[in-house]
């Protein structure tokens, strides 16, 4: 197959390496170099996308990253990525590509009725018509967004690997054109460590392209040279086909490499987020072309003048065979030139400017290319590829048809000032240039070449040198020794005239596009700001310029300066809409790398775990672990599991895994004062040998975590928290002694991890351990704790129960907790033990009406709302003491904690419920709301009792202890009736062993 | 499979990952500016107590990482951690200090080879760079999403990598997938 | 994402550390004796300057200790960083 528009040598491609590929169906080929813009555009199809509200034929019009056009959906099925601008895609064999935004077919297109019917559909028309009446809007909505779409998110799971690198380094250098490669080069030889990132699969950027020779060699030897050097530099680290897309606070910058043409191993990831940490930054961002604004400017072949130029120079590709070029500088005769060289035909180059006497257009003059000054296009012809111009000068007078079929336009250049905006840099409008470019810094970056809008390669070399030196030299760096800046002959060039870029045809009823991907006209602009909204951000959001995937780079300065030119206010007063990250769009897996399925969050397991697991135990998360929640044998649901459970530690005996509890060990001469102050209850009077269930209150006096407090010795404890508690805890102390406390001795320490712990509940529990422990266990008073060995294990044993009852815990070594669980369940299969889990846990503990922080409690709960206040020692000072001393802590009408029990025993209410004075419905308390008096707060059926309990937060609860309340549901009222919140035995016995 | 599951180790491209075998650990706590806690801890170890963030002493009997100011890491593969607890209680008797066996709390994974810093970097944002991190140097960071105490234990470089014993399998999947780029051609990562 | 020198650590990662809210907030040694206002002003009321703020951080992933910050709240230039304990930090460029 051949490729129409390769021209027969030339290019930075390999043209004995043929690669495949597929656009829209139709095969094609290419060579490895190419991107598949540059292939296409040799195979001569240009018409790659429809336009996004219009539906108009679009062909390929950049040359990197500021393609607002050739958007496509790149590989099918699992592999497949939306919106992938072709002008950076790597070409590689096999590839597979369809266009976007198209239906049926990208040559003929239905949407397209849009741009017949456009005068219907101005800026805002979607917010002007569809948003009223609302009730309509989800209708319209389906309807827009099938029009309106781009491409498709894959909806099978990401089969490839992508990861994530953090990387340190003094300079980094963003970009390798000539400005970054002399500035990674004066960087690198000062002996910084220097990262320079490029998003090309080569470096050189402009020097790709443009035929420059520096010290008297073509420039692509410049840099080959440089690339080596800083290759062979230990402390230069070389990112290729990285793009550099997020800037943030203290130098922070993220970038996404690609490595996904093609895919070298399944071991490799496809691409890799680059986290980079700089201690000062130099943007060699370059610049990107402005377009020109006239009528129909964006049909197929109406190009970037650069981008014409890279496609020929650096692919071998001619994008068209009779061209006319429209340029507002002498930038545009370059194109000229070198097309010409190519033996392509010029019909004309149009100069907007009066005058065009510089060394380039002389240069075209003298090769015989017709030059017309002080001429504009005034309309274009050709439906799927442009076939024609007409221009007239601006003076007036007779409109000349041009037929052509590639229009390469040059409008100035735009600094790529997006990554120093996001630095929070100001920005500063350049009249010369007239363009926005990097003012006042507010973090430690420079800017070298063309971003400064320094167009000329001599001035890019030389502030690259500078910028790199002296990023160096911050970084408290010798200079390196003196650098002969490379010589440069380049011809002089006179200014353009970006003014003219933006003019359009006021007159004209044909569109004038602005911003290319979101569809923008010159028209829009004027509507926009003759409806009050004349301040760009205004602008932006009602005209959704800029808010495209490409977020404006090509088009935002256009529609500032049209705005300027609507308010009557000079090019560069009315500001700049902020640039936010990232600079591209950067792939989700790229942003999750690795941390995907089981690596998404961290699980963590108890030493019992793999017990449990092949036990049959379904688990539960409490936080990051995962607990044992019920062990269902054969055909048992949650429910008979949990009952039998249940019944087995109030008849038998039963066993937890309890090692998910925080604990913190407390040392020191202070140690019983600080937990005095630490805790509500008395600590001090506790003792060693002792335990007593404690409660910590914020300095609210909210209940912020409980548990059980152990003193081991004088100057020694142990303390118990929740599971979900143990970390902030552990902080909370350690916030207090040092922040508040620093003269009291005392030295916590997390040891959650240290230790396995085992909870045997029930009447035989003493009957099962007794045998295995070294100490006399029947002799421990309640609420005790020893140490000993316990199956041959070190140990200590508390006897207390967080299920009621007679029960033991006993707490190992991690490294022993299998050994002694698998150990005391073979010793208790003569009890007939049963491993039971949370839910019975959940159910043992609030038949005795124990609390479960966070359950119980959310924050807003005391422990007077509780009915705790008999364990609140009003003597001395704790955390939380001064919050409970308000009247407001004790008043009647607070949210207290109750038991609940249905009228109907077989009813458990779900957690939540909400309780009101009078019967009704949910679905009538939607219509006529009713003050909710309190909530249920734990819920259960309870084999002991036989029938369902629960807990709830009511207003003045304590009060209400024998009435009834109800519960509202879908359909029907559930009738509950107030009772202590204990339903077996005494709960004291925990609270005052 | 209980807890003593076997070992864990990976070979691949310049680059070795293993689980160490259980060592003895135990949180010392005290005052730095005491000299007879000082003195104290010199006598059962041998060794000086590091007192600048981010060193450690190594000697024969022990090493001694330092992790806060007035919190340090004594690990020795040559004792059982109840017996170099009690060493260090019996001599420290005296004085206000802290000492907490913490040994079965935590899983050592090794992380050697040429490779190591880079698998290292995908989840650490530490700069280990060896000028910045040398040899001996200790810090406490997050490795992923993961709490750990990354320490550089020898030249080759061998990173130490100690996570909580509940995190030990997520700390070995994350490792491996972070490795799985340096797999040996052969190997099924 | 911040970068923050930990006086003990050095420049670590803001992802290690926690935030604790404005600093030099004295726990009142008579609370006992204030009135439920005085106290609800010590409890509640804090400082949230545009500019420079004097903070708390606390060092979670790291060394676990608390120490504080002068941040500016709208550049997230940080100024000082210094030992929990210290009286505050006074800036050279700033009255006293
Ligand atoms: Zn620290």
């Amino acid at each position: 197959m051949s490729q129409p528009k390769r021209t027969d040598a030339g290019g930075r491609i390999d043209r004995l390496r043929v690669l495949r590929f597929q656009f829209d169906g139709r095969r094609y080929q290419g060579y490895c170099g190419d991107t598949l813009a540059s292939a296409l555009l040799a195979n001569d199809v240009h018409l790659t996308a429809r336009s996004f509200k219009y539906h108009r034929p679009r062909g390929i019009l950049a040359l990197g990253a500021e393609e607002p056009n050739a958007l496509v959906q790149l590989e099918q099925g699992a592999y497949t990525e939306p919106n992938v601008r072709a002008t950076q895609i790597e070409l590689y064999d096999g590839l597979i590509a369809h266009s976007q935004n198209r239906w049926p077919a990208l040559g003929f297109d239905l949407g397209a009725l849009n741009d017949t019917f456009s005068p219907l559909l101005p800026a805002g028309f979607y917010y002007k018509t569809f948003m009223w009446p609302a009730s309509m809007w989800l209708r319209y909505e389906k309807a827009i967004r099938r029009m309106a779409g781009l491409g498709r998110a894959p909806c099978l799971p990401d089969p490839d690997r992508y990861d994530r690198m953090h990387a340190h380094c003094d300079v980094l250098v963003v970009g390798a054109g000539p400005a970054g490669l002399s500035a990674a080069l004066s960087a690198a030889r000062s002996g910084a460590r220097v990262i320079l990132a490029d998003e090309q699969t080569e470096a050189g950027g402009q020097l790709l392209w443009e035929r420059y020779d520096i010290d008297g060699h073509p420039a692509m030897a410049w840099v080959a040279s440089v690339m080596a050097e800083l290759a062979a530099a230990p402390e230069v680290r070389i990112l290729a086909r990285t793009l550099v897309s997020g800037y943030y606070d203290h130098n922070f910058v993220v970038a996404c490499q690609r490595f996904d043409s093609p895919r070298s191993s399944a071991h490799a990831p496809r691409q890799r987020l680059w986290k980079i940490r700089a201690r000062e930054v130099v943007l060699a961002t370059g610049a990107v072309e402005r377009a020109l604004v006239f009528p129909d400017n964006d049909r197929p072949g109406i190009m970037l003048a650069g981008a014409v130029r890279g496609y020929l120079n650096r692919f071998g590709v001619t994008a068209g065979s009779r061209v006319v070029i429209a340029t507002v500088g002498d930038d545009g005769y370059r194109t000229a030139l070198d097309l010409a060289s190519a033996g392509v035909a010029i019909a004309a180059v149009l100069d907007l400017r009066v005058r065009a006497a510089g060394f380039l257009p002389q240069q075209a003059r003298a090769r015989g290319i017709e030059v017309l000054t002080g001429q504009r296009i005034v309309a274009t012809g050709g439906r799927m590829r442009v076939s024609a111009v007409r221009v007239q000068p601006f003076a007036g007078g007779t409109i000349r048809e041009i037929a052509c079929d590639l229009v390469a336009m040059s409008g100035g250049w735009i600094p790529t000032v997006h990554l120093f905006s996001q630095a929070r840099g100001r920005l500063r409008f350049d009249a010369r240039a007239g363009a926005f470019v990097p003012g006042e810094a507010m973090q430690p970056v420079r800017c070298a070449g063309s971003v400064q809008a320094a167009w000329l390669l001599h001035e890019a070399l030389a502030q690259g040198f500078a910028a790199g030196g002296a990023a160096a030299q911050a970084c408290g760096l010798e200079p390196a020794r003196a650098l002969e800046l490379p010589q440069v002959s380049e011809p002089e060039a006179t200014a353009a005239d970006v003014a003219l870029a933006h003019r359009g045809e006021r007159a004209s009823r044909r569109k004038q596009f602005v911003d290319f991907q979101a569809d923008v006209t010159l028209a829009d602009v004027g509507l926009a700001a003759r409806e009050g909204y004349d301040a760009i951000e205004h602008l932006k959001r009602y005209t959704t310029a800029g808010m495209g995937v490409d977020q404006g780079k090509m088009g935002n300065a256009n529609v500032v300066a049209l705005l300027a030119d609507a308010r009557g206010e000079a090019a560069g007063t009315i500001g700049m809409s902020t640039f936010r990250p990232p600079y591209q769009p950067v792939s989700f897996s790229a942003i999750a790398g690795m941390d995907a399925g089981e690596l998404f969050d961290p699980v963590r397991r108890t030493p019992m775990h793999e017990w449990h697991r092949r036990h049959g135990a379904v688990f539960e998360d409490a936080g990051q672990w995962k607990r044992a929640c019920y062990y269902p044998r054969a055909g048992e649901t949650l429910h008979a599991s949990v009952q039998r459970e249940c019944l087995a530690v109030r008849r038998g005996v039963g066993m937890l895994d309890a090692s998910t509890l925080g604990k913190i060990d407390i040392q020191g001469p202070d140690a019983a004062e600080f937990l005095e102050r630490i805790y509500c209850n008395p600590v001090r009077s506790l003792a060693p040998g002792r335990c007593r269930y404690g409660l910590m209150l914020k300095q609210d006096g909210m209940v912020f975590d409980d548990g059980v407090i152990a003193r081991l010795a004088e100057t020694h404890f142990l303390l118990t928290t929740t599971t979900g508690g143990a970390a902030r805890v552990a902080a909370w102390l350690e916030e207090w002694l040092q922040t508040e406390w620093p003269m009291l001795k005392t030295y916590c320490t997390p040891v959650t991890e240290q230790y396995a712990q085992v909870a045997v509940s029930g009447p035989h529990s003493v009957e099962l351990l007794a045998p295995l422990c070294s100490v006399d266990i029947r002799a421990m008073p309640f609420m005790s704790v020893r140490t000993g060995y316990v199956a041959g294990i070190g140990a200590r044993i508390f006897r207390l129960s967080f299920a009621g009852g007679l029960g033991y815990e006993i707490a190992v070594p991690a490294d022993r907790g299998y050994e002694l669980w698998t150990t005391l369940m073979g010793a208790g299969e003569r009890f007939d033990i049963a491993p039971y889990g949370t839910e019975a846990m959940h159910v043992l503990r609030a038949e005795k009406g124990f609390i479960i922080v966070g359950q119980e409690t959310d924050g807003t709960v005391s422990p007077i709302d509780l009915g705790l206040d008999r364990l609140v020692r009003s003597d001395k000072f704790f955390i939380g003491q001064r919050s409970l001393a308000r009247p407001d802590a004790r008043r009647a009408d607070r949210r207290q904690l109750v038991g609940l029990l249905t009228e109907n025993p077989h009813e458990v209410l779900a957690e939540g419920t909400q309780l009101v004075a009078a019967p009704c419905t949910l679905a009538r308390v939607a219509a006529e709301p009713v003050p909710m008096l309190g909530y249920v707060t734990s819920s259960y059926f309870s084999p002991s009792c036989g029938r369902s309990i629960a807990l709830a937060l009511v207003e003045a609860g304590v009060a209400r202890i024998g009435q009834t309340l109800h519960a509202p549901l879908a359909t029907r009222c559930v009738k509950v009736t107030l009772t202590a919140p204990r339903f077996v035995g005494d709960s004291d016995e925990v609270l005052h062993g | 499979m209980g807890d003593d599951a076997s070992m864990r180790r990976f070979i691949g491209r310049d680059l070795v990952l293993g689980e160490c075998p259980a060592r003895a650990c135990v949180e010392l706590r005290g005052d730095p500016d005491d000299a007879s806690f000082v003195r104290a801890v010199r006598t059962v170890t041998d060794l000086p107590l590091p007192l600048d963030p981010g060193r450690s002493a190594a000697g024969l009997l022990a090493s001694i990482l330092w992790l806060g100011p007035d919190r340090w890491l004594v690990c020795s593969d040559t004792q059982a951690g109840s017996d170099l607890a009690a060493s260090l209680r019996a001599a420290l008797a005296a004085i206000a200090c802290a000492v907490v066996d913490v040994g079965a709390a935590r899983i050592v994974y090794a992380v050697g080879g040429s490779n190591a810093r880079a698998v290292l970097a995908k989840g650490c944002s530490l700069d280990l760079h060896e000028r910045k991190f040398p040899l001996g140097h200790c810090a406490q960071t997050l490795l992923a999403k993961a709490p750990v105490l990354v320490h550089l234990s020898g030249a080759e470089p061998t990173f130490e990598i100690h996570v909580a014993r509940s995190l030990r399998d997520y700390a070995w999947a994350w490792l491996r997938a972070a490795a799985s780029e340096y797999a040996a051609e052969a190997d099924d990562a | 994402m911040l970068r923050i020198a930990c006086p003990w650590c050095g420049a670590r990662d803001e992802t290690e550390f926690g935030y604790g809210g404005e600093a030099h907030v004295a726990l009142p040694a008579d609370a006992a004796q204030l009135s439920d206002a005085a106290w609800a002003e010590y409890l509640f009321m804090r400082s949230n300057p545009k500019g420079r703020h004097r903070e708390r951080w606390v060092h979670t992933h790291g060394c676990r200790r608390w120490f504080n910050v002068v941040r500016d709240t709208t550049t997230e230039r940080i100024f000082a960083v210094y030992l929990a304990g210290s009286p505050p930090a006074q800036l050279p460029d700033e009255p006293a």
